[in-house]
């Protein structure tokens, strides 16, 4: 039986029919262009008696998701939507909803960090989350972000992790861009998958529990380690919940994607929107025949080690498209640092080429990637190894 | 630091920081905090409860004890001073409103 | 389990037995909040949430693995009491409506935070819990400092008093400002019930807290809270001079029900001069006579405006 309808959506509102389908119990929000569809489907659904869920309209994110941990606390299924300065401004509840290891789960629509003020997507916002410690994934598609979301649920939720978890992708390119998306028609199935469950630790009056007691030095530590042993938990539960998704409703994604990179000496390696057009520029050169691949990193924490591996073993070139700047890092793409130290440390030696694009929305269109492809094959030609990123397009 | 009972460690402690046990502060005992402490005269003390509420641990408790004073008053119950936990901060000593209660230093 | 009325308390009698606070914790010696929150949790009984900022209670009471409460309680952060309050709310309503929770029992969720937390870094996340109306009771418990980091002054800090940062100087002496009037300030929000209270009327606070849980809609309790270590005097004193913050009017307790009915419900007819007050601490010790008496003109007035709104003299002149 088909349980699915195919309707048009945008990101924002594929992340909204995933909280409506996975039957939240509370939303706390605060606008912020570009996540503001979210916020207002789910508020629209609530009006129609299509979602039972109380919806908090705080004064600000920081309130957002101060009012999401006190829910989430108290046992309810939480969903909460942010970008760019929303992120920043409830940073520190970042790290105190996974301290106190609460599933709460957020769709992140990804958005340039002010100053100067910009609204447009870049990835600057998500990697400074991190060290949240928070599960993070990043869509392609608006159905992947649906999909994905209810995935978080799923390994959010786990006894064996307890962590917040956010699904990311690109403010306005994918937020305000209509797709076909396969939506559940009744939320039964999606229930099936993710079933509710009350029985972690919560605040009730039958069972008192003091929550966010201070751990001093002798404590501290430990605490902290059961979150690194969540996060190493996450990885196998995360990719067995993919794996059971992809059973029940036909989708599945890993936490890496490949495209044509079977024969592959050079890849093009990617997150988010960006990797749709990877893949037109993978078959434009192919056709030139060039023996190039793509290479689409789809959940950032936890790092897929295994995966990345995995995907590069015939490939000995990487070209890593990055949209942030870690400035003064060692090398100021924060993907490109993230592959090349899982690469290096397991002596994997593949020269990585890092191109900052795509900052503050810059347009990247195909003849960008082509031309990036072009300019990174000479230097592999003359044997040019970067030790820096190149900031691709900057006017001087 | 040689001794000292060994911690648990992250296997067996309780995630995120929770407590799961209500109240367990009163394996505590804060006794040795004080430098004076208070003694009811259970002759005098007239039961208001004043002593009782005023108490920040609380280290007072209202105790089913019947007593019967020295001039023949019979009381159902009395008041006790929990000297596990008594800092010794003399709220309930300037409190009572008949003086019923002695602040003495402590000694060792 | 759950009754949806209290009866009114009469005597310290009625008060019920049960602690829901432990002893064991590190709060000062003397710590009016030790009494404060005892009668709080009396009043609220089990069937009760508490959520507490960032300060003195909180490190006090819970250090891992100790804590004192025999209630279920979160601590999250400084700021966001409200806003943590208000989710437990929602969360709540919403487990009620999905039949997760028995929808006939009344939970009390109650945010217990200090000045700091509330006047000053908690109050953007208070006045939006106010405006949304969440059936939350709050209870500031105004120790008039940022105590627990060390004495430093706060929006609720009197003029004139010293704290580690507006200190006694050849320049500058205390603070320059006056208190921010929060329980006004909270009122303008029209909620359902605001009230002042002070520990050294236990009957009287005792009601208030009563009345702020059977409201259905936010309350608001703001409590004085005389705190030996940063007001600097013997512990023993506390309620003594707390006693004397309503006796000088420096304090006044009243409560506003449903924005219509104001009432002063501890009436001083024979009032006591500030000095009383104000020399019994040491951080007002270097207050000159001229001083004491600019703060006595403040409070005469505060009194003739609270007496005109009461509409009778419910606080009398200086006699003493």
């Amino acid at each position: 039986m088909d349980i699915w309808e195919r309707i048009p959506l945008t990101s924002n509102y594929a992340a909204a029919y995933a909280a409506k389908d996975a039957d939240i119990d509370v939303v706390a929000a605060y606008p912020i262009t570009p996540q503001t569809p979210v916020v207002e489907k789910v508020a629209e659904f609530i009006a129609n008696g299509e979602l039972n869920a109380e919806m908090i309209h705080v004064e600000s994110e920081h309130s957002a998701l101060s009012a999401c941990i006190g829910a989430s606390a108290t046992g309810a299924r939480t969903f909460t939507a942010t970008s760019s300065q929303g992120l920043e401004l409830m940073h520190e509840m970042l790290y105190i909803a996974s301290g106190m290891r609460l599933p709460i789960v957020m769709a992140i629509a990804a958005r340039a960090l002010s100053a100067p003020i910009n609204i447009w997507c870049d990835y600057s916002d998500m990697f400074a989350t991190r060290d949240s410690s928070w599960i993070t994934m990043i869509a392609s598609t608006a159905q992947e972000v649906y999909d994905s979301i209810i995935q978080a649920y799923k390994v959010a939720e786990n006894p064996e992790v307890l962590l917040p978890s956010m699904v990311v992708y690109d403010g306005f390119i994918m937020s305000h861009t209509y797709e076909p998306v396969n939506v559940a028609k009744d939320r039964a199935p999606i229930l099936e998958y993710i079933p509710k469950n009350y029985s972690r630790p919560r605040l009730d009056p039958d069972n008192p529990i003091t929550f966010g007691a201070i751990a001093d030095p002798n404590w501290y530590y430990e605490f902290k380690y059961q979150q690194v042993i969540a996060m190493k938990n996450a990885y196998e539960v995360l990719s067995k919940a993919d794996e059971e998704f992809g059973k029940r409703f036909g989708r599945s994604y890993g936490f890496v994607e490949t495209y044509r990179i079977d024969d592959a000496e050079t890849a093009i390696v990617t997150y988010g929107g960006l990797y749709g057009t990877v893949r037109e520029v993978v078959d434009i050169l192919r056709e030139k025949g060039a023996k190039v691949g793509g290479i689409k990193i789809r959940v950032f924490r936890p790092f897929p080690h295994k995966e990345l591996v995995d995907s590069v073993k015939n490939v000995k070139h990487l070209i890593v498209l990055d949209r942030a700047i870690s400035f003064g890092g060692a090398l100021e793409g924060p993907m490109a640092m993230e592959i090349l130290t899982t690469l290096r440390l397991r002596s994997i030696d593949v020269d990585l080429y890092n191109y900052i694009v795509g900052i503050g929305q810059r347009s990247v269109t195909e003849l960008d990637i082509i031309n990036i492809y072009y300019h990174a094959s000479k230097l592999i030609e003359k044997g040019v190894r970067l030790t820096e990123s190149i900031y691709w397009g900057v006017r001087e | 630091m040689s001794g000292e009972k060994r911690l648990s460690g992250w296997k067996s402690m309780s995630i995120g920081g929770m407590i799961l046990e209500p109240g367990n502060f009163v394996k505590r005992p804060t006794g040795d905090w004080r430098i004076f402490r208070p003694i009811i005269n259970h002759d005098k003390c007239i039961r208001c409860l004043i002593c009782w509420i005023a108490c920040p641990e609380p280290a007072i408790n209202i105790m089913d004890k019947p007593y019967r004073t020295a001039t023949g008053k019979e009381w159902k119950f009395s008041l006790e001073v929990d000297y596990n936990f008594c800092k010794g901060c003399g709220l309930c000593v300037e409190e009572c409103p008949v003086k019923a209660i002695d602040f003495v230093e402590e000694v060792k | 389990m759950s009754s949806p009325s209290i009866p009114i308390y009469k005597s310290l009698f009625d008060l019920p037995r049960e602690e829901y606070f432990a002893p064991g914790h590190g709060l000062c010696a003397g710590c009016l909040v030790g009494p404060i929150v005892r009668i709080l949790l009396k009043v609220a009984g089990p069937n009760t949430i508490v959520v507490t900022p960032t300060g003195c209670l909180e490190v006090s009471t819970t250090l891992y693995p100790y804590t004192s409460w025999r209630v279920p309680w979160i601590h999250v952060a400084f700021e966001n009491a409200a806003a943590v309050a208000s989710g437990i709310e929602a969360a709540i309503k919403s487990l009620q409506k999905k039949s997760v929770i028995d929808s006939s029992r009344k939970i009390n969720v109650i945010a217990i935070g200090g000045d700091g937390g509330t006047v000053d870094i908690g109050f953007q996340a208070l006045s939006g819990m106010l405006e949304r109306g969440h059936r939350v009771m709050y209870v500031l418990y105004d120790n008039e400092a940022y105590m627990n980091t060390g004495i430093q002054r706060s929006g609720a800090t009197p003029i004139m008093a010293w704290t580690t940062t507006t200190p006694i100087g050849k320049v500058l002496k205390g603070k320059l400002q006056t208190k921010k009037p929060i329980a006004e300030i909270v009122a303008a929000h029209r909620v359902p019930y605001v009230a002042t209270a002070n520990p050294a009327y236990y009957i009287d606070m005792a009601n208030k807290f009563r009345k702020g849980l059977l409201v259905d809609g936010p309350s608001f309790i703001h409590v004085i809270q005389p705190c030996t270590t940063g007001w600097r005097f013997d512990p023993r004193y506390g309620i003594k001079i707390s006693r004397l913050a309503t006796e000088t009017a420096m304090w006044i307790n009243w409560e506003l029900e449903n924005n219509e009915v104001f009432r002063v419900t501890v009436p001083v007819p024979k009032r006591k001069h500030v000095k009383h007050y104000l020399r019994a601490q040491g951080r007002f010790a270097h207050l000159t006579d001229e001083d004491i008496n600019v703060i006595q003109k403040y409070v005469d007035k505060e009194v003739e405006r609270i007496n005109k709104l009461v509409g009778k003299e419910v606080i009398g002149p200086v006699v003493e």
